[in-house]
């Protein structure tokens, strides 16, 4: 676990170091491009209601209540095997996929239940974009054929493709390092450059939120800290849920946390949750001041 | 030498130093002339000249004891027998020598060595004897106007460079081409179905293809006799006849398991990183196979395709009542008999005057250039594509390099 090395948290939120990172293309702020056939525009709200779920005849979660607001960071905490990477899959649909899954409850985004008999699961992922733990970009693609790889896989057309694969990069924290390479293969990059790709990748349908399942646990701490940055400057334009293994950069990104337990041989549960300097702070649970003081886990 | 001279006095000095604390008067001993060692470099493994030596020793030894024994003091043997007797002297007098000179563990290596490369060379000679005799006994025979001519009023008092196989090979391209037409979509859609979907009938299926492969490639001729010419044979339909249509059928049914289940290996070997990663961006299953899966494993299904090819174009049995064979040029695979290059050699390797079967060898070298041909594109196609890119790339920052220094102060200018 390299990103458990990271240096001591700075104070959250952190400001966006100045001058090595400064863009040149994409000044902050919502997405100035179009896209047609894309998510409608701005940072959505989901709530989870009741969620319970099964792998094959096993419960591993159960009875979650979490909103995650518009434009927030929501942080999913706890140990290995409580159900927090299942619950980001039931966000967008991903946990459907695997074989023997089941769940129960209801997903709210914006409101609409994203479960309802009627609704694609496509039109949902695309809504939802998801960030993996392992990079995993497309390795018969190029750099900018994956960034605009979401547009060929979910049939969004964009007009200014240039400016739309300059300023995902950028909001990605990646341009300056691939502006002169856009041609060279996606797996050519470091591990940190692989992951930020992914990103670029995940923001280039302009989602409205983004799940993000350990993004920095296979990376060392200078990339998990330009990762940290870029969820920094996407707070408020994109929904953003991330379930993290370091409680410091639980502590540094998120504006609110959800601490999940799980005992022996039962299912996870959602301990306890509120804004991330209450839960670090002076949470109401004693096991939840256990894991963030790193007692256990 | 000059890292030997700078560490040589780090080494040395710290020993005079401290017996300089304890006794004023060995401050003054001079430092032992740094004894310079040239760094010679060891392969523990190497084969010296030595080594060499004995081993050719042995070689001429064992001949010579094996000559002794087998042809001066017995009856003799043949050269067979001479061969593994003297052979199996080699290894002891080889073994006995080299444990005498370097001990047991290396005499042990030395032998393992020896025997596996002997192995290899004899593996080696029956594929050098094959291909030289069909070159050496092809060559007779082939002309360029090999690739022209057809049979064309050839009789048997003719000499084998008279007519050529143009007819073969044309009847080889068409059914084998007609064959892949037939084939590929259904092989792929077949190893899509077993890798990509979670259907309860993927182990049949599977079991199904895998005994297909194991299926007697005359047996698929004898199908397609069966079910679609012998039925139809007195309708007087030529496309229900012998022609190269039906032999592409047949060549079909041989090539659809090859290619199913080199590309399902293929397709196992995409992570499913990649499938969750389309996925999660809202791209249906048929698009992630299209877009994100088959271009990942584009190379290895290219190979697997022309190793299909590959097998199919070697193939005679399933033409024998299928194509049939015929003499003459025929171009039209959908109307009469018609040749290719295996039932070219087949037919005219049978018939009684040496011409003939000089000619046959000719159709041999020819399908032996053409599979050669098949696999060195299959390597072409999934040669290691890294090194290029990195070269264009190299090539394009040069480009960029030398635009810089065309524009020097129109970039200094930007640069704030």
């Amino acid at each position: 676990m390299s990103d458990t090395i990271a240096p001591p948290p700075p104070p959250p939120p952190s400001t966006p170091p100045a001058g090595e990172d400064s863009s040149t293309g994409w000044k902050g702020g919502p997405s100035a491009i179009k896209l047609i056939g894309g998510p409608p525009p701005g940072p959505a709200e989901v709530e989870a209601r009741g969620i319970c779920a099964w792998f094959g005849d096993h419960l591993v979660l159960e009875d979650v209540n979490l909103v995650m607001r518009p434009g927030e960071v929501t942080a999913l905490i706890g140990p290995s095997g409580c159900g927090k990477s299942t619950f980001l899959r039931i966000l967008n649909r991903m946990h459907e996929l695997v074989p023997g899954a089941a769940l129960d409850g209801q997903i709210l985004l914006d409101g609409q239940d994203i479960y309802a008999t009627g609704t694609r699961a496509q039109q949902i992922r695309m809504r939802i974009g998801m960030v993996f733990q392992k990079p995993n970009p497309f390795p018969a693609m190029n750099i900018r054929e994956n960034v605009l790889s979401g547009l060929k896989l979910a049939k969004i057309r964009c007009d200014d493709k240039d400016a739309l694969v300059e300023e995902s990069l950028e909001r990605a924290g990646l341009w300056r390092e691939v502006k002169d390479r856009l041609h060279q293969m996606g797996g050519a990059l470091s591990g940190g450059q692989q992951q930020r790709l992914c990103i670029a990748r995940a923001l280039a349908v302009q989602p409205n939120v983004l799940l993000m399942d350990e993004p920095c646990s296979a990376l060392d701490p200078t990339s998990t800290r330009r990762i940290e940055d870029t969820i920094d400057e996407l707070r408020g334009q994109v929904t953003i849920v991330i379930v993290t293994h370091n409680m410091q950069q639980a502590q540094r990104v998120s504006d609110y946390c959800a601490f999940f337990l799980a005992a022996e041989n039962e299912p996870g549960y959602l301990i306890e949750q509120g804004p991330t300097e209450k839960m670090f702070n002076d949470p109401d649970d004693p096991r939840t001041l256990d894991y963030v003081r790193g007692r256990f886990g | 030498m000059s890292l030997a001279e700078s560490r040589v006095p780090a080494g040395v000095n710290p020993p005079t130093e401290v017996s300089g604390n304890g006794a004023g008067s060995r401050r003054t001993v001079a430092p032992p002339t740094p004894v310079r060692r040239k760094p010679r470099p060891r392969r523990p493994r190497e084969w010296t000249s030595a080594d060499v030596w004995t081993l050719v020793g042995s070689v001429v030894s064992a001949a010579c004891l094996n000559w002794l024994v087998l042809v001066r003091l017995t009856t003799g043997a043949s050269w067979f027998g001479f061969l593994l007797c003297a052979y199996a002297t080699f290894l002891v007098v080889f073994y006995v020598t080299t444990k005498d000179r370097l001990g047991k563990l290396v005499a042990v290596d030395r032998l393992a060595t020896v025997v596996i490369v002997t192995s290899a060379v004899v593996v080696l000679i029956p594929l050098v004897l094959l291909v030289a005799y069909v070159l050496v006994e092809g060559l007779k025979a082939l002309r360029l106007t090999f690739f022209v001519d057809d049979q064309t009023g050839i009789t048997p008092i003719m000499p084998s460079t008279a007519g050529g196989g143009s007819h073969a090979i044309v009847g080889t391209v068409q059914q084998v081409g007609l064959a892949l037409l037939w084939s590929l979509p259904l092989s792929l859609a077949c190893a899509v179905f077993l890798n990509e979907t979670r259907s309860r009938w993927r182990r049949p299926v599977r079991i199904f293809v895998d005994a297909m492969s194991g299926l007697p490639s005359i047996v698929a001729g004898l199908f397609i006799f069966a079910t679609l010419i012998l039925p139809f044979a007195k309708s007087g339909n030529p496309l229900f006849g012998f022609n190269g249509f039906m032999a592409s059928l047949a060549l079909a049914i041989t090539m659809i398991p090859t290619i199913t289940r080199t590309v399902e290996v293929v397709l196992r070997l995409v992570p499913d990183g990649l499938r969750e990663a389309s996925l999660a961006m809202g791209a249906s299953r048929a698009r992630t196979v299209w877009s994100v899966v088959f271009p990942t494993a584009r190379t290895g299904m290219t190979t697997a395709v022309v190793l299909g090819i590959a097998r199919a174009v070697g193939e005679t049995a399933p033409l024998l009542f299928t194509a049939f064979g015929y003499d003459l040029m025929n171009a039209n695979p959908f109307e009469g008999p018609q040749e290719s290059l295996p039932l070219f050699v087949f037919r005219n390797i049978r018939k009684p005057d040496v011409a003939a079967i000089e000619r046959g060898f000719a159709g041999a070298l020819v399908l032996m250039i053409i599979v050669l041909a098949l696999f060195a594109l299959a390597r072409f196609i999934g040669r290691d594509k890294s090194k290029q890119v990195a070269k264009r790339t190299r090539a394009r920052a040069a480009e960029r390099q030398a635009r810089l220094e065309a524009r020097p102060t129109v970039d200094q200018e930007s640069q704030p």
